[in-house]
C-alpha cells in the first residue's frame, strides 16, 4: 500500500494556488509519445541469482574503457587513479560524513576542503577557490552569472572552442534570465577573432584552453582586450592535468577560472559525478557562488576551519544569493585532494609531460596514415584529425573491433559541417600497443 | 540640533538642509551582531522611498537597508569597507552609510520622530 498523505481536497487547493486545473497540466512539457501509458513492463518477481544474470548480460553488451585501447576525451579523461585514493576516501569518517555546517565536529572535512581550495587556487594561478561545484559545465554557467553580477552587464561572448555542452549550459541559464549570449561558430583551427566582438556591453568572454579541439589559446591578449572595455575573462579547461604543463590562466590575466577536475582522483563514472573547479580574484570573492572554507581561530586561539562568507548563499540571501547551489562535490573533491597530494607539483608536472608525449606519439603516427590529417598547431593531450570519410561510422567500425577511437565532432556539433572530424585523447594509460592497434585498425577502415 | 527621523526597519535619517544622512540604529546593530561587510550603493544612484539602498552583512545574516525617502545618493561612507565594525561601535555617528539628496521632503512626515521610535522599540521587547 502506498502512503500518500494528501487528501483530494488538499490536492485541489494546491492546484488552485498555482493555477493548474489538474495534475496532468504539470507534465505538458513532456512529449506525448514519451509518456508511459501503463506500468513499466517488469516481471512480478525474480530471484537474486536470476536478476544478477539478466543485468550481467546487459552490462556485457558494453565495451568497458578499462579493457580496450581507449582514446575518448572531449570533456572527461581516462587516467590512472592510484589505489591509495580509493582506500582513503572509503574510510567511513570521510565516506559517511555529511555537510560540515557544524565546524566543531567537522574539522576533518573542513581541513581537506581548505587544502583542496588551496590546491585549486595554486593550480589556476588565482587568489581564491571555492569548495567545488557539480562539474565543469555548471561551473562555467555560474561563472557567466557571476560576471553579470560583477559588471552589471548581461552579454556573454562564448569562444567557438568552448565545449558545446558547456556552451549549452550557459545558453540554458541565460535563456531563463533573459541574458544575452553570443556563441561563436565551431573554431577548429583556433582562428576566430573574438577580440573584435568585445564592446562596452560585454560582461564576459569565455575561452577554453586547451579548447575542445585541443588547441592552446593565448589568453593574455584576450584578457587585456576585456579589461580595456570593463569586461571579465572567464578561462575554462576540461582537462585539469594540463595545468601541470601550461601557463596558469591566472598568470595570463583571467578574472574567473573554471573547469573540470575529474582527471585528478576520479574515474569516468559514466559521465558523473564529477567535480567543478571555480577560482577567482580576491576582489570578487563575495560574488563567488558555492561553499567557501576559511581558516580561523577558536575561542582559545587554536587554528581551525569553518565554512565562511555564508552570506552569499541560498539559506541566508535567498533570491539575492550568488547561486542556488547548496552543496559541493564532496567525495570527488576529496579524491582530487588525495590524488593531488600524492602527486605534488613535481608529480603533476611529470604526469602532464607523459600525457603530452603520448599524444605527440599518437599524432605523429596518425599523420603518416593515408586519409588522416592532423589539424592542430598546438595541443596538450588531445587533438583533432580530419578523416577522408565521415568519422562517426569509422568510430562505430572500430568499436566493433573493440577499439574506442575518440569522439566524432558530429556527436557534439551535428550539422556544423564537421562530420569528417574526430577528437582523440591520449593519456598516460595508453601503451605503444594501444596506439599500434588503433593505427592498424584505422588503416583497414579508411 | 539636526532633526532625525526613523523607519520601522530601524533606519534613521538625520536631516541637514536638503540632504539626509542615513544609517541603522543602535537597536539594529545590536540585533545584527558583528557587522562584517556593508554593500553600499554607487554615488549618483536614484532611489525610491522604501527601495533597497544597501546591504549590511553580519556573521550570520544579511539585511537589506531601505531608503527612508526618495532621492539621489550623493555620498557613501567608504571607510566602512575596511572597518565595517564601525557600524556596531558608532551607528549614528561615524557608522553612517550614505547621504541622500531628498527629492520630496513631505515624505519625512510619514516617518517616526525620536520619541515615537523609542515607544516603538518598547513594543518590540
Amino acid at each position: 500500500m502506498r502512503y500518500l498523505p494528501h487528501s483530494d481536497t488538499e490536492r485541489g487547493d494546491m492546484l488552485a494556488a498555482i493555477g493548474a486545473g489538474a495534475i496532468d497540466d504539470l507534465f505538458t512539457g513532456v512529449p506525448a509519445d514519451k509518456m508511459l501509458k501503463g506500468p513499466v513492463n517488469l516481471p512480478r518477481r525474480k530471484s537474486e541469482l536470476e536478476v544478477a544474470r539478466i543485468l550481467g548480460g546487459l552490462a556485457a553488451k558494453n565495451v568497458p574503457a578499462s579493457t580496450v585501447p581507449f582514446f575518448v576525451g572531449a570533456g572527461a579523461y581516462k587516467h590512472h587513479v592510484p589505489a591509495t585514493v580509493d582506500h582513503l576516501i572509503q574510510r567511513s569518517e570521510f565516506l559517511t560524513s555529511y555537510t560540515p555546517y557544524q565546524p566543531e565536529i567537522a574539522q576533518g572535512t573542513l581541513q581537506y576542503l581548505f587544502e583542496f581550495q588551496t590546491q585549486v587556487a595554486t593550480l589556476t594561478g588565482m587568489d581564491v577557490a571555492n569548495a567545488s561545484m557539480y562539474d565543469g559545465s555548471t561551473a562555467c554557467g555560474e561563472a557567466v552569472l557571476m560576471a553579470h553580477r560583477v559588471t552589471k552587464r548581461n552579454k556573454a561572448i562564448l569562444s567557438g572552442g568552448l565545449h558545446p555542452h558547456y556552451a549549452e549550459v550557459v545558453e540554458t541559464l541565460s535563456h531563463m534570465a533573459n541574458d544575452r549570449v553570443t556563441r561563436l561558430p565551431a573554431d577548429v583551427k583556433a582562428a576566430e577573432d573574438i577580440i573584435a566582438l568585445i564592446d562596452s556591453e560585454t560582461s564576459c568572454v569565455v575561452v577554453q584552453t586547451p579548447d575542445v579541439f585541443g588547441n592552446l589559446r593565448n589568453l593574455k591578449a584576450i584578457a587585456d582586450a576585456c579589461h580595456a572595455k570593463g569586461a571579465l575573462l572567464i578561462a575554462v579547461f576540461t582537462e585539469v592535468v594540463s595545468l601541470g604543463l601550461v601557463t596558469p590562466p591566472g598568470a595570463m590575466g583571467a578574472d574567473i577560472v573554471v573547469g573540470e577536475g575529474q582527471s585528478i582522483g576520479n574515474a569516468l563514472n559514466f559521465g558523473g559525478p564529477y567535480v567543478g573547479l571555480f577560482a577567482t580574484k580576491s576582489q570578487y570573492v563575495r560574488q563567488m557562488p558555492g561553499r567557501l572554507c576559511g581558516e580561523t581561530v577558536d575561542a582559545e586561539g587554536r587554528r581551525g576551519f569553518v565554512l565562511t562568507l555564508s552570506t552569499r548563499e541560498q539559506h541566508i540571501r535567498r533570491d539575492k544569493a550568488t547561486s542556488n547551489i547548496c552543496t559541493n562535490s564532496g567525495l570527488c573533491s576529496l579524491a582530487f585532494t588525495v590524488h593531488m597530494t600524492l602527486l605534488g607539483s613535481e608529480g603533476l608536472s611529470r604526469l602532464a609531460r607523459i600525457n603530452h608525449a603520448h599524444a605527440v606519439k599518437l599524432a605523429d603516427m596518425l599523420a603518416s596514415v593515408k586519409g588522416i590529417e592532423v589539424l592542430n598547431q598546438s595541443f596538450f593531450n588531445e587533438f583533432t584529425v580530419k578523416l577522408s570519410k565521415p568519422a562517426a561510422p569509422v568510430v562505430e567500425a572500430l568499436a566493433a573491433k573493440k577499439i574506442l577511437a575518440g569522439v566524432p565532432v558530429s556527436r557534439l556539433l551535428p550539422g556544423a559541417g564537421l562530420d569528417a572530424h574526430l577528437i582523440l585523447a591520449s593519456t598516460e594509460v595508453n601503451t605503444d600497443e594501444d596506439r599500434a592497434t588503433l593505427v592498424a585498425a584505422l588503416k583497414e577502415v579508411l | 540640533m539636526a532633526d532625525t527621523r526613523y523607519t520601522k526597519d530601524h533606519e534613521y535619517i538625520r536631516i541637514e538642509g536638503d540632504t539626509g544622512i542615513v544609517g541603522i540604529t543602535s537597536y539594529a546593530q545590536e540585533q545584527l551582531g558583528d557587522v562584517v561587510f556593508v554593500e553600499l550603493p554607487s554615488v549618483g544612484k536614484k532611489v525610491d522611498q522604501g527601495a533597497e539602498a544597501a546591504v549590511v552583512e553580519s556573521v550570520k545574516a544579511a539585511s537589506e537597508i531601505y531608503a527612508p525617502v526618495a532621492g539621489e545618493v550623493v555620498a557613501v561612507n567608504d571607510a566602512l569597507e575596511s572597518a565595517p565594525g564601525t557600524v556596531n561601535e558608532d551607528p549614528t555617528g561615524s557608522g553612517w552609510f550614505m547621504k541622500i539628496k531628498i527629492a520630496d521632503s513631505s515624505q519625512l512626515n510619514g516617518l517616526m520622530s525620536e520619541a515615537d521610535y523609542k515607544a516603538y522599540l518598547d513594543t518590540l521587547s
